[in-house]
């Protein structure tokens, strides 16, 4: 037997008790805040277990070895009748770290944000019924927006499952088209397995949520654990290899083309693929868009980004794509939110469509090269090709020289900008961009969903992967405390900032009693607005400025009050409400690493996010700012009220909240 | 909107039905006919799946399919280069006065009796959805009590396997 620590039958008290370990503080806990005296002290750099001959264990106690020797450091959670047996034996772990939270969505979305921030598989723990419910958001969550998480819940024992017992809930089934995989576990025997499995499926091929299921009863039974375990997926075979004849065929393209642009996505950050992916740029000298998943994956300071396209994109970026003859997506999957309208979306450009998830090609707009493969093998691959092409990189840096032409113009014609509201009040986007810039590229920034999620991917400069995350298909408010939290957790000497709303802030918050007990000290900017924000902005510009209930009452009664709301939470609650005291209290939030900091920015209500395609138009109806077309030739369209027709959304499109 | 006959090789395991009907339900199709069963491999089950959708979304939905962790392989079966059968069995009202009728309409399509009582004959048989359909119409005037038909099942023709690659 080769196993890496005692066990214990089940039922004895931890190693703890015997007096032989004193207990340590868990990580970043100050030591006041320790009252778990049974607790085992953490010591996460120990060697993990790899072989473990087969030895009696309760599933229980089979979970939690599996979870270590799969190399899990975190597990974010909270306990409830049908999964206390898991946290029996958890108590006991010197490996791994619970995070207590307070509400199981917070464990869901901190997993997802320590999993995009490191790139390891996030883990989350709940209880059977509405504990395993509460995790359907952050699930879906991590499926839109392909991050490895592994969710393990309790479930009834398996003779009352199917009878609507207390706490039932057929969480396999209601998850079943939100994670990746999902598996009920019967037999204690399958729970290394499972765990392996899980954990295979959620880190390979493209990333995604996997959903462990296990009874009460099997947590409790007597089996055997050994290490390790084989997999048997004969159906899950993801292709990480491109195809070598599409590699030529797309290599072929991009030498033959006079306005190409690297169409970057989220995979390429998934993939750890931006040191390829600068090598590609170079080769090429085209130019670069990232997406709102794939912003940092290339550096915004990079003369060859042109910043994020879609939506609320750049206009250099927009039109970049617009009037290109080939797009080269990588990782990348045509998001409605990109494209606008299908139909009018680049509309000269030939596509290479490059990604791991052969579903995705074709799916949106038809591929002439599909390239089904890993981004960075793919980009290492079209590298190498263009590299042994006729035409060296200086040719190709040459034949590009007229788009870059058009495309400096439309860069410095309409670059990113904000007017400080005219009633004086203070500037949102002023706001971020000066923590941006305070902060640094080092940090890591959290949004939530909506305006201040879009201010913060424009105007933050990302230069390095893995430093922005954010909610971008799902569109999920209330993401941004917790998956900062998550991150903390996973990069604990990393500066975390929440950029959040008060509408979403609204939604999460509680989870910074967690960062205050857990010792996590995040920072949370609340652009505080008083309003749901983005909605706002749709109604002032859709609905004739008719205000129907986004008024959230944050800035007319000042409830809650977040000062007050940040020092209950045990936290240090700041508030800025003019310019001039930005950079200081920023300055100050970034002084405090002892304990969470919430900043109240009091900001105007009518700021709005721009660019802007209006949902259901084309790209060519790019606004730089309200009604004014660059790519629309028709001057007389420009006229506010024929603008605020044509580009009335069409039924069923939403804002994104 | 066209037929479309799909073979599709998975896992054995609970739910892999409910992942495969979820893929057509979430996009308002509607299966016409499913039949499932063992394969020649412990473990791997084998099911046909007949929809009419356009030719677009069905390659999204087999991709989409493909993805499926428990499923192995998918081929779509053309009805010329394959053979393809349902099983019917029809309760027929049939007394001593029309009895001999009906067995002559069974003998004709080479169906088979399988039950027989004073009042009604069952009647079983194997074919292609058009031959099936003209048994029923044959035996609609004698009154029919009941009928069970299953999925098509179906298999291309030619000495290859669709497990061939997956081994």
């Amino acid at each position: 037997m080769t196993s890496a620590r005692p066990t214990a039958p089940p039922g004895t008290p931890g190693p703890a008790a015997n007096g032989t370990r004193r207990p340590a503080p868990r990580a970043g806990v100050p030591s006041e805040q320790q009252d778990t005296a049974l607790q085992a002290p953490l010591r996460p750099d120990a060697p993990r277990p790899t072989h473990v001959d087969p030895e009696p264990a309760t599933g229980a106690q089979s979970l939690v070895r599996a979870l270590e020797a799969v190399g899990c450091e975190v597990v974010f959670g909270i306990p409830g009748g049908a999964i206390l047996p898991a946290y029996d034996p958890l108590f006991d772990s010197t490996l791994l770290r619970h995070v207590l939270v307070r509400h199981e969505q917070g464990a869901g979305h901190a997993a997802t944000g320590y999993a995009q921030a490191t790139g390891r598989v996030g883990v989350c723990i709940a209880t059977s019924g509405p504990g395993a419910t509460n995790l359907v958001t952050p699930l879906a969550d991590a499926m839109l927006d392909s991050v490895p998480v592994v969710a393990i819940t309790g479930q009834v024992g398996r003779k009352l499952i199917g009878t609507d017992a207390f706490q039932e809930a057929d969480i396999c089934g209601i998850t079943l088209p939100i994670t990746k995989h999902n598996m009920l576990v019967t037999d204690p025997a399958d729970i290394p397995r499972a765990i392996t499995e899980a954990f295979h499926i959620a880190s390979t091929g493209r990333p995604g949520p996997v959903l462990v299921d296990l009874p009460k009863d099997v947590l409790q039974a007597q089996t055997t654990f050994s290490w390790p375990v084989e997999t048997r997926l004969p159906g899950y075979r993801p292709t990480t290899r491109p195809h070598s004849k599409q590699i030529r065929e797309a290599a072929r393209l991009i030498g033959e083309a006079r306005r190409p642009v690297l169409y970057v996505g989220g995979g390429v950050i998934k993939a750890e693929a931006s040191t390829e992916l600068a090598d590609l740029a170079d080769e090429t000298g085209a130019p670069v868009v990232t997406t709102l998943m794939a912003r940092g994956a290339f550096p915004d300071g990079h003369r060859q980004n042109l910043g994020m396209p879609g939506m609320h994109g750049t206009v250099a970026a927009v039109a970049a794509m617009q009037k290109a003859d080939l797009l080269v997506a990588l990782g990348a999957r045509f998001d409605d939110r990109v494209t606008g309208d299908l139909s009018t979306f680049a509309p000269e450009a030939k596509i290479v469509h490059a990604d791991i998830d052969p579903a995705e090609i074709g799916k949106n707009r038809p591929a002439d090269v599909p390239i089904v493969g890993d981004a960075r093998e793919v980009i290492t691959e079209l590298t190498s090709a263009l590299r042994g092409a006729r035409d060296g990189r200086d040719a190709r840096h040459e034949r590009l020289r007229p788009w870059w032409e058009q495309l400096e113009t439309w860069r410095q014609t309409f670059p990113l900008g904000y007017d400080d509201p005219a009633d004086g009040t203070l500037s949102p986007e002023y706001v971020i961009e000066r923590i941006g810039a305070i902060a640094g590229p080092d940090a890591i920034y959290a949004a939530g969903v909506g305006q201040h999620q879009m201010w913060a991917a424009q105007f933050i400069s990302y230069e390095k992967p893995r430093t922005w995350l954010n909610s971008g298909g799902a569109g999920t408010m209330g993401y941004g405390v917790p998956a900062a939290m998550g991150a903390k957790v996973g990069c604990p000497d990393t500066t975390v900032w929440c950029i959040d709303g008060d509408g979403c802030f609204q939604m999460t918050n509680q989870e910074l009693a967690t960062c205050a007990i857990e010792g996590i000290p995040i920072k949370v900017a609340v652009i505080n607005n008083g309003n749901l924000g983005m909605v706002r902005q749709w109604q002032t510009l859709f609905y004739e400025e008719r205000y129907s209930n986004t008024e959230l009452g944050t800035h007319k009664h000042r409830v809650p009050d977040f000062v007050m709301l940040a020092e209950a939470l045990g936290c240090e609650g700041l508030r800025c409400e003019s310019k001039d005291d930005v950079d200081r209290v920023v300055q100050q939030a970034m002084s405090i690493n002892d304990r969470p900091v919430v900043i109240d920015f009091t900001v105007g209500a009518d700021a709005q996010v721009w660019p802007m395609v209006a949902a259901g138009t084309g790209n060519d109806q790019i606004m730089a700012a309200r009604n004014i077309r660059p790519l629309f030739d028709d001057p007389e369209a420009v006229q506010a009220d024929e603008v605020s027709r044509a580009d009335h959304p069409v039924d069923g499109e939403e804002p994104a909240r | 909107m066209t037929h479309h006959t799909l073979s599709v090789l998975v896992e054995d395991k609970p739910g892999v039905l409910a992942r495969i009907s979820g893929l057509f339900s979430r996009r308002g199709y509607n299966i016409q006919s499913l039949a499932v069963g063992p394969t020649e491999e412990e473990g791997i089950s084998r099911m046909t799946i007949c929809v009419t959708v356009d030719e677009f979304p069905l390659e999204q939905v087999t991709k989409q399919l493909n993805k499926l962790v428990h499923v192995i392989k998918i081929v779509e079966l053309e009805p010329t280069t394959s053979v393809q059968r349902e099983l019917v069995m029809m309760k027929v009202r049939a007394d001593a006065s029309v009895r001999s009728q009906v067995l002559e309409v069974t003998q004709m399509f080479r169906a088979k009796v399988v039950d027989v009582s004073p009042e009604a004959v069952t009647v079983e048989a194997t074919g292609t959805e058009d031959k099936l359909a003209a048994l029923r119409r044959m035996l609609e005037p004698y009154g029919i009590r009941e009928i069970v038909q299953s999925g098509m099942v179906a298999l291309a023709r030619g000495p290859r396997s669709i497990a061939a690659h997956h081994r």
